[in-house]
């Protein structure tokens, strides 16, 4: 449904984005993943016709951006990142126009209206001038603008931001509700929000492919080992932190163990696992068959956060060697 | 064509949900009402005078009311033009709206003549403000209104002129204050240039002179219909949003 080869894009000075290629298929909910100024909303935009490619093609439906822009527009709903409201409007009447601009006939605009203000829940607030309305509330009529003419591919920068937790929750689950006859691309940085919404997950920083993988399988791949946090302390004091790290390295399945800060006579480690083993049990009977006390044994687990910040703060020729292993999949 | 009409309303709404448009036409209104009464005031009196003399000196209304006051009327709007284009652009690259419009399946065309034909039915109806005034030389003469008619059809073709200029100034910017300074300077311009011209008629003055929107209003206020400029007016409305057009897709690939 999409297809981006190559795409690069230059601004007067910066390489916002720079030689990106991925696929999406028809039906699917991509996240595309990356930190401030990564190139998200860049990458966006040359996919709605708003800006033009440096290089590279991009193709949305089997249309090409540069070449065939109206039948593109016509196939694509977008929420840009500000979402692009009219503050003297009221809210129904808004919503008209972009049903009208994005060509719904006549006779059918008045009912789709409704439908998204239903399912964007802004029903109540239908006659309010969008400029009195709070942060949230534009942030859902620009979703609910986004989704008016019910176009086969929805694009939307940031559709989350702003909104409060239990609209947060209601919006992946229109989001999610509207994957399969939609082929949605939403940007986030917000990592929970893919694990939630998305199939397939697309991180970029600095303006380069990262990864591009499943959400489960990213999260496996990277999250195979187990890292735990580990309290020992001697009843009868004068530990040798050594001693116990060389004790804690022979535990069958771990891979690294990492001696920390420990306080009053504690020694504090982390350990972690080699891919898909389970050590905690090891680890305790280890502990204590030494004759020292346990005090504490916590997983602490590679959160999806660490692993993104691993991903996008890698060097660039690791960033390229994993975007590379990951097209291969 | 109908995506021309969507946008053009409602650009029309944002202009009358606002109280610019009312003032416009106020100001506007109050302004032409004084220059009508001084120089009605003065066509009375001159006609009083004529007759206490005896003499029957030829008073006619065109002559000596309306002509005047549509000059006047063309300076006014010169004036006016700033403010109605300042926002045409400059208000949705700063809101970011220009992102939906530019992303919807419209041309730029599109979006360029909606928003200048909106820009054109404001300035027709502060130019109809005027009209009160008119239909009183109706009441009580029997003014020729043929040459009325061109008056008004060269007020709005200039006014087309600057509008489409002012159009393209306002791509260039996201604020509206530049787009109208700078709009406002150019209107000057042409207007200062009218007057020196006006005196000049050596060197580049007649080249200066043919390319000024303002002089070629002349012969609309003495209600002569010239082809020769209708035909530059039109072309003027043409090259200017054309250069709106091009500083829109520069847009693109600039921003
Ligand atoms: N109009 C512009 N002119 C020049 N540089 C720009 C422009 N827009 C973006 N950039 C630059 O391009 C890079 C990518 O920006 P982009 O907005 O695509 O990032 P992003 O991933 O959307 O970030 P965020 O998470 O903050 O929204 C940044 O370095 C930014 O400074
Ligand atoms: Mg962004």
């Amino acid at each position: 449904m999409i297809k981006v080869e190559g795409l690069t894009k230059r601004y007067a000075r910066t390489v916002a984005v720079d030689n990106i290629s991925f696929e999406v298929e028809k039906g699917q909910i991509v996240g595309f993943l990356g930190p401030n100024g990564a190139g998200k909303t860049t990458t966006m935009r040359v996919l709605t016709c708003f800006l033009p490619p440096t290089s590279g093609s991009a193709n949305v439906a089997g249309f090409d951006v540069l070449e065939n822009p109206l039948e593109v527009k016509k196939r694509i709903g977008y929420l840009p990142e500000t979402p692009p409201l009219y503050t003297e409007m009221e809210v129904a009447e808004y919503l008209t126009f972009v049903g009208r601009l994005k060509g719904i006939a006549a006779g059918d605009i008045a009912r789709r209206v409704n439908e998204v203000a239903e399912r964007c829940a802004i029903a109540d607030v239908k006659t309010k001038l969008i400029g009195k309305l709070s942060k949230g509330y534009r942030q859902r009529v620009g979703l609910a603008q986004a989704i008016i003419h019910n176009p086969d591919v929805l694009i939307l920068d940031e559709p989350t931001s702003g909104l409060d937790p239990k609209q947060i929750i209601e919006t992946r689950e229109l989001i999610r509700s509207l994957a399969g006859d939609h082929t949605i691309i939403l940007s986030t940085h917000i990592l929970s929000e893919v694990e939630h919404s998305c199939e397939r997950v697309i991180i970029i920083s600095q303006g380069k492919l990262v990864a591009i993988d499943s959400v489960a399988n990213l999260t496996n791949r990277l999250r195979g080992s187990e890292a735990v946090a580990l309290e020992v302390e001697s009843p009868n004091g004068g530990l040798n932190p050594a001693e116990v790290q060389q004790r804690l390295e022979q535990v069958s399945g771990v891979s690294r163990v990492l001696a920390k800060e420990g306080r009053n006579g504690r020694l504090s480690f982390e350990v972690e696992s080699l891919q898909g083993r389970h050590i905690r049990p090891e680890l305790a009977r280890a502990v204590v068959g030494a004759g020292w006390n346990l005090n504490e044994l916590r997983p602490v687990g590679l959160s999806l956060e660490d692993i993104f910040l691993q991903l996008t703060a890698a060097e660039k020729k690791d960033a390229a060697a994993i975007a590379g292993k990951g097209e291969n999949q | 064509m109908s995506h021309i009409w969507i946008i053009c309303r409602r650009e029309l709404k944002s202009y009358f949900a606002s109280p610019i448009a009312y003032l416009l036409m106020a100001f506007f209104g109050l302004i032409f009402g004084f220059g009508f009464f001084t120089a009605t005031r003065d066509f009375v009196r001159f006609s009083f005078q004529a007759q206490m003399m005896g003499r029957s000196m030829p008073m006619n209304v065109n002559e000596q009311v309306i002509r005047p006051l549509l000059g006047f009327a063309s300076t006014v709007a010169l004036f006016l033009v700033p403010m109605i284009t300042m926002r045409l652009f400059a208000e949705e690259k700063k809101t970011g709206t220009i992102e939906l419009l530019m992303t919807s399946p419209v041309s730029d065309l599109q979006i360029i003549l909606g928003k200048w034909l909106a820009s054109m039915w404001l300035y027709a109806c502060i130019l109809a403000m005027s009209a009160i005034n008119v239909a009183l030389l109706f009441a009580f003469g029997k003014p020729d209104w043929k040459p009325i008619l061109v008056g008004y059809l060269g007020l709005l073709l200039q006014g087309g002129c600057l509008l489409s200029i002012g159009a393209f100034i306002s791509t260039t910017t996201k604020n509206q204050i530049i787009s109208g300074g700078v709009t406002f300077f150019v209107c000057l311009l042409l207007w200062l240039l009218s007057w020196f011209t006006a005196f000049d008629t050596t060197g580049a003055a007649p080249v200066i002179n043919y390319l000024s929107i303002v002089t070629h209003f002349e012969n609309f206020g003495k209600g002569v219909l010239d082809s020769k400029d209708v035909i530059f007016y039109l072309s003027m409305i043409f090259f200017g949003l054309f250069i709106t057009a091009r500083s829109m897709e520069s847009l693109r690939w600039r921003a």
